[in-house]
């Protein structure tokens, strides 16, 4: 059996290189994903490449374009930076609803990400807050939207050597509000079984002016549905506009039958938890102004 | 945390003092199954089955032994020949050549996490890739899972020489069917033909796990001339040690097992898996060898509780008597037979009064791991059934729930399930508790719903040991073969401090090895504070009458003039009238008697009695997602007496939370080649602390009078009625009557949407 | 094979191991350490039996790599008694019996402790979601809750009272 290697690269560059040298080499952020997947036997790297001692990969940093989350920030530290709170809490609480204090004192947003699980409950939240991801690899820095850094199950559109070093979120809009809700058989440690995230704009009149719809666990990879966004878009989420919203969310959601919800189960939940989070964004929006 | 509703005279019965074992608990030190570590032993791993069901064509195991560090590797042809024979002991009937399979597949495989080979090597990490290395040849057999399926013509059949016992005339053909028991009275047919109101249904429960967070580990050590020593967490050493000597083919006395804390067991741990397995490994390798499972394993390797499909009809007269009782139903045995199939008819004729009855119980084979023991086991699944059936009763008749369980409850002399009549029991008591609880009256919120259910469980007694010595301070050792899954050691202390009327920390109990004790049958049903604790109090009793005894001798006077209390003897006449001697002072005199002042008392008390139980439950169902949230839950329970309140009450809570769990959301899920899907918590859903309410309990006291504090049996009763409990709060609070488990939200929500 | 040097502390103490670059800190802990407080229940971050404390934050031991304890000051349940003084933690689980088979108890005493140093009033409902990464199997976990909540009061009470002396 060849050995694997644990490193701890301090630049970008050395993570890059390291991810290039090996197709085996996995970045280990959390690894609340990694780690179990090497005990099932699931995944069996060849290296594994600490990034949280690269300068910049931990924290949380605001700009007047918004907020810069380095890829290693665990979940319960975005709770901590009170105006990441404060302009996307949807995003913020859809981290911390992963697993238990224990697994987001360690789990992060990026490897929610580049786990590529379509049931991961940060995505559907950063897709509707339209964040996107600082990709870096051995030939240079891309920024990619969040939606396309998940391809398949278990399979991300990174190229080889490589990863995620930050993920960016605008600043909040004003009248801005975001939420995300899940539908887990228990109140706490489950996979979703539906996630809906949604982020909208009110303009002074309580008339929405944009919004943006994103599912998780009905497909695989998390949706964003334009179509939900737009039933919205216009109206003063009134019955009529929420039923079309929903109307969309259903007709977008294309699960499966598993072990943790029929097709139909959550075809119907995603409907239902939509109509709910936009209640949820449209008070946060409200407050907001 | 109320306080019991009867009073009573003792000083330390009845109290909540801190447990003998208890600091080493919470600073981590106590040594657990999987904390042992022996001088010199090497790690064993064993390697599973695939598939459901399958012949085992050739297993090649040459790479694996040529792994450098590998140490020994066996397979089934490593046991000794097994003839099928039933051994004693634990809660379900258990065949040696059964136990002997489930711990290596001989010749075909049942089901998938069936062990088929194991290696001891240096390290773990060798062992698994040792363990990858062996191949097996499977022929692959179509394999059933459901019980439905199991007996329909032309199933696949898992044992060819198993013909169904117990039916007239007897089967020649061969079944998946092991046996069926019955239990009749009166004429069910006709008293239910006859009957003003009947309910009927069909209910299912699936797999569930016993779910304790250790999982299974042992250390063996076979030596060349044939002893061994194995250190195990088990609820009972002995029947550890018999079982492996059993299988083993070795004389029971060869064999000491030394018992380790025990993280949970609730049945799962009355059985052996990893010990014969690992001592066959030590005797190869020389070595001391350790096998530890991992969570998969423990689901997929050791025995859940088993699936049941039961049809219900209960019939009453206008009034509300029970009139007729028929059910039928098939449990889910798993690989091979014995799923507590007679506690499960006894089950439906424990609680109430019914003359006509017809109770019959399949024990169906199928491609599962083997089921075993879970707390009360056969019973959570038959009172899901029928306790449900007497909501819909109540329903139909516009009666309270509890007052129609009150007109037809069991009282003292009324027959039994098997006709005896019941003693002390205390079941209406328990329900007019639960009536007169704030809970059965507070008001409901809206979606909410409130849900009544009722339990009857045998409880055991059986062999037990234990011996109590004093030192020559006075201070007390108490030594019994029972482990302590629950504060077993607080117990026996306090009831040898009360009888011996000496301080609760005067007191320690030590849990002995099998060979430094006689026998006691494992720790499970419901009998360790009343049998083992029987034992204990009449050692202590011994211990008492010679302590008096030699007072009186020093006294200078006759026996019958010395009084005991307050720890020390008090001479009540002659010429030392009024003077005292404290048991430490009498001890301290042993070398001017016969010596040490101890007793050893073995018995086997049979005169337990029955425990009943009345769960309350609120629940909440979100009628646009089925998700069903318990709100406030109370389990009232008679526990004859209550030696130590807190662990009275936490076997209450934790019993109840078991069945809210298995009501909710726990479940076995076979993919299509019959693997469980999810073998691991995180998809098999117990619950966490942010699912539950308080657990409320009411401590209902109706002495056993076979028993010197009037202790019955408390650990099973409380998994018995919280799955129709809560069945029943979402009838109350949807008006519909789900009657296959879990509830889930997604099936929740699917009989909303069919109801619309 | 060679092994990986890991210069850390534990419980106060500096420690030095030698670990595989895939070995679990919880193995690191319980096997080459010896420190068998620390449980595995799961082995994947479900049951929380494993909780200790890195750099203050409390996390599954089983999901963290052993080479990642390079540098960090790791806390155990073995920490956590000041000498044979126990934590109020651990006097109040064993005052309300808050343990049965205690299989699960140091991982809750080291969780408990956690969330008490960072909410020291916490509510019931804090107190079970901060802790539902811990599984409980024998408890129904009520009187856990209640040990929990009864040992952030005297801790508040304790507290109180030294300032008040100060
Ligand atoms: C008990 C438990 C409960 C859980 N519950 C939930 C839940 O409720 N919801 C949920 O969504 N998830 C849940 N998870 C899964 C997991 O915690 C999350 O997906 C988490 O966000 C993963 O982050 P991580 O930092 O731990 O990832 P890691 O395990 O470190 O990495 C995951 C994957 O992403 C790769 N990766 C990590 N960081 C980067 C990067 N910067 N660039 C490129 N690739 C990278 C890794 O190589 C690996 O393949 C749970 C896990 C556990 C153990
Ligand atoms: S062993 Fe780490 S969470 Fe279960
Ligand atoms: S006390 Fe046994 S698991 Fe908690």
């Amino acid at each position: 059996m060849p050995q694997m290697t644990f490193h701890t690269p301090a630049t970008h560059d050395e993570v890059a290189a390291l991810l290039a040298a090996s197709a085996g080499a996995r970045v280990l952020s959390g690894g609340t994903d990694l780690i179990v997947q090497m005990r099932s036997g699931r995944n069996a790297p060849s290296a594994i490449i600490d990034v949280k001692q690269v300068a910049g990969m931990i924290g949380v940093r605001m700009s007047d374009s918004g907020f810069a989350i380095g890829a290693a920030t665990p979940c319960t530290a975005l709770l901590n930076d009170s105006a990441l709170s404060a302009a996307w809490p949807g995003v913020v609480e859809a981290a911390n609803l992963i697993g238990s204090v224990q697994v987001r004192n360690r789990a992060t947003m990026a490897g929610n990400l580049c786990n590529a699980s379509p049931a991961a409950d940060s995505v559907p939240a950063l897709i509707a807050a339209g964040a996107t991801c600082v990709v870096v690899g051995p030939s240079g820095t891309r920024e990619v939207a969040a939606s396309d850094i998940a391809v398949a199950p278990g399979k991300t559109s990174l190229a080889p050597g490589e990863f995620v070093a930050e993920i960016r979120l605008p600043a909040r809009p004003a009248r801005g509000g975001d939420a995300y809700l899940r539908s887990i058989p228990r109140t706490e440690m489950d996979i979703a079984v539906v996630g809906v995230g949604v982020a909208l704009v009110l303009d002074a009149s309580g008339t929405c002016t944009a919004a943006r719809i994103a599912l998780g666990a009905v497909a695989p990879t998390a949706l964003l549905v334009d179509e939900a966004g737009a039933a919205l878009v216009g109206s003063k989420l009134d019955d009529a506009a929420l039923e079309a919203m929903a109307v969309a969310v259903r007709a977008a959601a294309k699960p499966i039958d598993d072990k943790r919800g029929t097709a139909e189960y959550r075809t119907a939940m995603a409907g239902v938890l939509a109509k709910r989070v936009v209640a949820i964004a449209a008070a946060r929006a409200r407050n907001a102004a | 945390m109320n306080a019991p509703v009867t009073p009573k005279a003792f000083k330390v019965v009845g109290t909540r003092p801190v447990r003998p074992d208890g600091v080493d608990k919470v600073t981590g030190k106590a040594i657990y199954g999987p904390d042992f570590v022996a001088p010199g032993m090497i790690h064993g791993a064993i390697l599973r089955s695939p598939h459901a069901h399958a012949k085992i064509l050739s297993i090649n195991t040459k790479k694996a032994e040529a792994l450098a560090g590998v140490k020994a590797v066996i397979t089934s042809a490593d046991f000794p020949g097994q003839e099928s024979k039933v051994l004693a002991g634990g809660e379900t009937s258990s065949n040696q050549r059964d136990i002997a399979q489930i711990c290596m597949a001989d010749g075909k495989v049942l089901y998938a996490g069936h062990a088929v080979a194991a290696v001891a090597a240096t390290s773990e990490a060798i062992a698994r890739a040792a363990v990858a290395l062996i191949e097996v040849t499977y022929e692959v057999l179509p394999h059933v899972i459901e019980v439905e399926e199991a007996i329909a013509p032309g199933a696949p059949l898992l044992h060819a020489d198993m013909y169904t016992k117990g039916v007239e005339p007897a089967s020649d053909q061969p079944s998946n069917a092991a046996m069926c028991f019955t239990l009749a009275r009166g004429d069910a047919d006709a008293a239910l033909a006859r009957a003003a109101i009947t309910v009927t249904g069909r209910y299912k429960t699936p797999p569930v796990h016993q779910g304790y967070i250790e999982p299974h580990a042992c250390v063996a050590s076979w030596n060349a001339d044939g002893q061994g020593q194995m250190w195990v967490s088990s609820q009972g050493a002995f029947d550890i040690r018999n079982t492996t000597a059993a299988v083993l083919h070795m004389p029971i006395a060869d064999l000491r097992v030394m018992p380790l804390e025990i993280g949970g067991g609730f049945g799962g741990k009355t059985t052996i898996y990893l010990e014969p397995v690992a001592m066959l490994l030590s005797r190869k390798a020389g070595r001391p060898v350790r096998i530890a499972m991992n969570r998969q394993e423990v689901f997929c390797g050791t025995g859940p509780a088993p699936g049941s499909v039961a049809d219900v009809t209960l019939g009453s007269d206008a009034d509300g008597n029970f009139v007729g009782l028929k059910v039928e139903f098939w449990s889910q045995a798993g690989a091979f037979p014995g799923s507590g199939v007679h506690s499960g008819v006894m089950t439906a004729l424990g609680a109430y009064t019914v003359a006509n009855a017809h109770v019959r119980g399949w024990d169906v084979v199928s491609n599962i791991p083997a089921t075993k023991a879970y707390r009360a086991p056969g019973a959570p699944q038959i009172a899901f059934a029928l306790e449900s059936a007497i909501d819909d009763l109540a329903v139909k008749l516009g009666m309270d729930a509890i007052d129609l369980r009150l007109k037809n409850a069991v009282r003292p002399g009324d027959p039994g399930p098997m006709r005896l009549p019941h003693g002390a029991i205390g079941y209406v008591e328990c329900l007019e508790a639960a009536k007169a609880h704030p809970h059965w009256s507070a008001p409901l919120g809206a979606n909410q719903g409130r849900g009544v259910a009722g339990a009857f469980w045998g409880n055991y007694g059986g062999p037990s040991t234990a011996a109590v010595s004093l030192s020559s301070d006075g201070s007390v050792q108490v030594t019994t073969g029972n482990p302590d899954i629950g504060g077993s050691r607080a117990s026996m202390a306090i009831m040898a401090a009360e009888t011996l009327d000496v301080p609760y920390e005067s007191v320690r109990v030590a849990i002995a090895d099998t060979a430094s004790i006689g026998y006691s049958m494992l720790t499970g049903g419901s009998r360790v504070t009343f049998a083992t604790g029987k034992a204990v109090v009449e050692a202590a009793q011994n211990v008492r009458e010679t302590l008096v005894s030699r007072a009186a001798s020093l006294f200078g006077v006759d026996t019958a003039e010395v009084e005991w209390h307050g720890g020390a003897a008090h001479c009540l006449s002659g010429e030392r009238k009024g003077e005292s001697l404290s048991i430490g002072a009498i001890a301290a005199k042993a070398g001017q008697f016969s010596g040490t002042i101890t007793s050893e008392v073995s018995i086997n008390p049979l005169d337990y009695l029955p425990g009943f139980a009345v769960h309350i439950c609120d629940s909440e169902v979100d009628p646009e997602t089925g998700h069903v949230r318990i709100v406030r839950y109370t389990a009232v329970q008679d526990v004859g007496r209550a030696i130590h309140l807190d662990y009275v009450e936490g076997q209450l809570q934790g019993g109840a939370v078991q069945g809210i769990g298995w009501a909710l959301n726990e479940a076995y899920v076979f993919d299509a080649e019959g693997r469980m899907e999810n073998p691991g918590f995180l998809d098999y859903r117990m619950p966490v602390a942010s699912d539950l309410p308080m657990i409320d309990t009411v401590l209902v006291e109706v002495p056993n009078p076979a028993h010197p504090y009037g202790v019955k049996g408390v650990g099973e009763a409380p998994i018995v009625p919280p799955l129709a409990a809560v069945a029943n709060s979402v009838r109350h609070a949807t008006g519909i009557r789900m009657r296959e488990l879990p509830l889930s939200p997604d099936k929740v929500y699917a009989a909303l949407r069919a109801a619309d | 094979m060679s092994k990986i040097a890991v210069t850390t502390s534990i419980n106060g103490d500096p420690a030095e191991f030698l670990c595989d670059a895939g070995e679990t800190l919880l193995d690191a802990l319980r096997v080459t350490m010896g420190l068998t407080g620390a449980k595995e229940g799961c082995g994947s971050g479900d049951c929380g039996a494993c909780t200790v404390m890195m750099d203050g934050e409390m996390v599954c031991s089983c999901l963290v790599l052993a080479p990642e304890a390079e540098g960090k000051s790791i806390a155990t349940i073995e920490g956590v008694a000041e000498g044979s003084v126990l934590h109020p933690v651990q006097r109040k689980f064993l005052e309300h019996g808050a343990l049965q088979c205690g299989f699960c108890t140091p991982g809750f005493i080291v969780a408990a402790k956690a969330l008490i140093e960072k909410n020291p009033d916490p509510s019931e409902s804090e107190i079970r979601y901060w802790l539902a990464g811990n599984l409980c199997r024998c408890t129904g976990y009520d009187k856990i809750v209640r040990a929990v909540a009864d040992a952030a009061a005297e801790m508040r009470q304790d507290q109180n009272s030294q300032r008040t002396a100060a």
